[in-house]
């Protein structure tokens, strides 16, 4: 039992901090760590230097070009990364689609794919969620119908994130309405340059366009874009959300943002003094870093349970319940700090620009925006609540 | 990094859960309770023969030379099996001030004694009109010919009730430190009020009167001993967490077997969702716990004083906040069978308690991890 990193781990520690000082664009950090909008760009540049060195495949496998890395580099990757100010590898390439590929994909998918995934010329994003179909999710309703060669899809997914940006999306579809409806579903690998395929945006409440609504009329399909078997895509699915689930824990951003929240505390004042002196908030603060802390370990314990299996198990969904938590609790605490500076909301052109020049205090420009928008983390990738019944379900048997 | 146990600490987990499994059921137990001394000498000389009682003693000093991740292994397991015997007040406890306050001469002599579970010492330092200050320490030792002379009172000494060898905190009126003092039950001016406490295990509140002890009563230095008493009450928070873990998880446990068997408008209890959810979130206290005991386990003998604070404090804070949400839902989960002394749900539920507030609650523990956090920023 040792929780320290070993030698030849603090090496590869000292690698990537390295590697991420030489090669992370300095504007790239700067946005990140204020917490500003991110364009395609920002997150590719960082993508593709990865990509030269061999790094972008965290969590893959070597003999598909992967990193090889166990579990503690992966986590140390991560952490000394967002510590430094990268942007969040976009996960629907790399750590969705990209598992279910290599697991369910033939050669040929696996050939064409994931070269494209990992040097970054195919953007992905996930056809999941239906206006019918949120936690309910194997109620989908939009449908593949088979002619010839080809599956004609219609219908509608929504809360399609960043896919204003995507090349590819992943669908679920419903290839047959017999049988349990779990039966009837399909996972389809779809180009979105396919004629039919309209992309529109939904403004959320922080005013920002992060995700969309994805309509399908008549979009032709080859059939040779169907992963596995035709009515198993929900076995495939299952095994993509619980890598969702272990992703959103986000134990890297979050020490980030502890590590900014601290820094705010120290120069926000109250009554005339630093407000970590203010024994109420530092007892949220302590409170947040001791639950992060927890989550931490309980995380590099699954990591290491797991290392043989490769597949994360439904302890996927206690992090994310907590990971979740955490985050929104973070942003809270830092629009707390702000105190009334929490009120103002910055309008900004579509080039980010935005006259801020009477702001009172530049460090709590996004606090309150973040805030509203990470009300989605308790949401997205199945509702808290649906990881409890999971949790009941296949962990405590009831 | 790595997560597993030695070859070494498995076989001592097995070796606590045979004697568990054999020798302390639930029966067993309540035998013990409801004896005259509320412990039983058999089972300490049972554990003392597994090694416990030599673990935590430094192998120079004739013992096993077990570290924080042994404590944690061992205390687990009688967290599971809620056992009375004061292995924390008489074995960890002392073991550790004698390790980190007594000179070469006394680590040897006193250890001896220590490690074969003959000699019983118990650690008196909490002090009425305080809660959970470490430095503060109001009974006097008046400096008397080549001794002192010691005057005050101490409670809720954990094993008190059945110590041979106090080891007391007090402090020489002027000095700027604390010192500690091996004193003899038997010495004249040392009375003791022994009790049961909440959780059935025992402990005292004593009294010194005018006590003479010789200068060879002192444990090390004096006014040196702040050192030693933080070390050693950061030793068992640790282990207090590692027991905490251990009674949580049976707790959970056992709670989980009620939802699938107990029976209510026709249907198990366990297929509401609001009782599902709420054991859900059990379970999550509980996996928090045990990483954050892990932690502290890990921590316990790290060289650098603030960082294991830090660790500590935190590792107790979590595992309070779990004692609390643990124990409490067990009950509400029962029902009313949940609030009866017959069904040990009621029993684990006041462990868990009683170590919620047992050398620091979770404001304490909250308010030091925020002083760590001030002195850094």
């Amino acid at each position: 039992m040792d929780l320290r990193y070993s030698p030849e781990q603090q090496v590869f520690e000292k690698e990537v901090r390295e590697f991420t000082r030489d090669n992370l664009d300095p504007e790239v950090a700067r946005k990140v760590l204020e917490g500003c909008r991110l364009e395609r760009e920002d997150f590719l540049s960082w993508h593709r230097a990865l990509n030269k060195k061999g790094w972008v495949g965290v969590g893959w496998p070597k003999e598909f070009g992967g990193t090889g890395w166990d579990a503690t580099q992966q986590h140390i990757f991560d952490e000394v990364t967002a510590d430094a100010g990268a942007p969040q590898l976009i996960p629907f390439g790399l750590r969705m689609v990209a598992p279910v590929i290599m697991n369910f994909g033939n050669k040929a998918q696996q050939d064409y794919h994931l070269p494209k995934i990992l040097s970054g010329e195919n953007w992905w994003c996930q056809g999941y969620s239906e206006p019918g179909a949120g936690s309910d999710l194997a109620s989908l309703q939009c449908k593949a119908e088979r002619v010839g060669d080809h599956y004609i899809v219609n219908g509608q997914k929504t809360w399609t994130t960043l896919g204003q940006h995507a090349d590819w999306i992943f669908c679920l579809v419903r290839t047959s309405t017999e049988g349990r409806k779990h039966e009837g579903i399909s996972f389809l690998l779809i180009d979105m340059k396919t004629p039919g395929i309209t992309v529109r945006p939904i403004i959320m409440l922080d005013q920002e366009h992060e995700v969309n609504e994805v309509w399908f009329d008549d979009v032709k399909v080859p059939v040779e874009n169907r992963v596995g078997e035709e009515n198993q895509g929900w076995t495939y699915a299952k095994f993509l959300l619980s890598h969702e689930r272990t992703g959103i824990a986000g134990v890297g951003r979050c020490k980030r943002i502890v590590k900014r929240l601290q820094n705010v505390a120290k120069k926000a004042l109250a009554n005339g003094k630093p407000l970590i002196e203010d024994v109420r908030f530092r007892d949220r603060l302590a409170q947040v870093e001791i639950d992060l802390r927890a989550l931490e370990i309980t995380l590099l314990r699954v990591l290491d349970a797991e290392r043989e299996k490769r597949q994360p198990g439904p302890e996927a969904s206690l992090l994310k319940i907590k990971g979740s938590e955490i985050q929104q609790v973070l942003t809270e605490l830092t629009m707390m700090a702000a105190g009334p500076a929490a009120l103002p909301y910055v309008r900004e052109g579509d080039n980010g620009a935005a006259d801020v020049e009477w702001l009172s205090d530049e460090a709590f420009r996004y606090a309150t925006g973040h805030y509203f928008n990470f009300r989605k983390t308790s949401i997205y990738g199945g509702s808290n609540e649906i990881q409890r019944n999971i949790i009941t379900q296949l962990v405590l048997g009831l | 990094m790595n997560f597993s146990l030695s070859e070494e600490q498995t076989a001592l987990k097995d070796s606590i859960g045979k004697f568990l499994e054999r020798d302390y059921t639930f029966d067993d137990r309540w035998k013990v309770i409801k004896s005259h001394e509320g412990w039983s000498r058999a089972h300490w000389n049972q554990l003392a023969e597994i090694g416990l009682m030599a673990l935590p003693v430094a192998e120079a000093d004739g013992g096993l030379g077990g570290g924080g991740v042994d404590t944690m292994v061992v205390m687990e397991q009688i967290g599971k099996g809620l056992v009375l015997e004061p292995y924390l007040g008489c074995v960890v406890l002392p073991a550790a001030l004698i390790k980190s306050a007594g000179t070469e001469a006394q680590r040897t002599s006193l250890s001896e004694g220590l490690a074969s579970g003959e000699t019983i010492y118990a650690f008196a330092h909490s002090e009425p009109g305080q809660r959970y200050e470490r430095a503060s320490v109001a009974l006097s030792a008046t400096p008397k010919g080549d001794g002192y002379v010691l005057n005050g009172k101490k409670i809720s000494v954990l094993g008190g009730d059945c110590a041979d060898v106090l080891i007391v905190s007090a402090k020489v009126p002027g000095d700027a430190e604390a010192s500690l003092f091996l004193v003899p039950v038997t010495a004249a001016g040392v009375t003791r009020h022994a009790y049961p406490m909440q959780d059935a295990q025992r402990g005292a509140d004593i009294e010194f009167a005018d006590v003479s002890v010789g200068a060879d009563a002192l444990l090390g230095a004096r006014a040196k001993a702040q050192g030693a008493i933080d070390y050693a009450l950061d030793v068992a928070c640790a282990a207090l967490c590692a027991e905490a873990v251990g009674a949580m998880t049976e707790l959970q446990k056992i709670t989980i077997e009620y939802l699938k068997t107990r029976k209510q408008f026709g249907r198990a209890l366990g297929t509401n969702q609001a009782l599902q959810h709420r054991a859900v979130d059990m379970l999550m206290h509980v996996e928090m716990s045990r990483s954050m005991a892990l932690d502290a386990a890990v921590s316990v003998d790290i060289p650098d004083h603030a960082a294991r604070a830090k660790a500590i404090s935190a590792a107790k804070t979590t595992i309070n906040q779990a004692c609390r949400f643990v124990g409490q839902n067990a009950v509400q989960l029962h029902g009313g069978i949940g609030v009866t002394h017959e069904l040990n749900t009621s029993h684990y539920f006041k462990r868990l308690t009683m170590i919620s507030v047992t050398f620091g609650d979770t404001d304490w523990h909250l308010a030091r991890y925020g002083d760590a956090l001030l002195a850094a920023a």
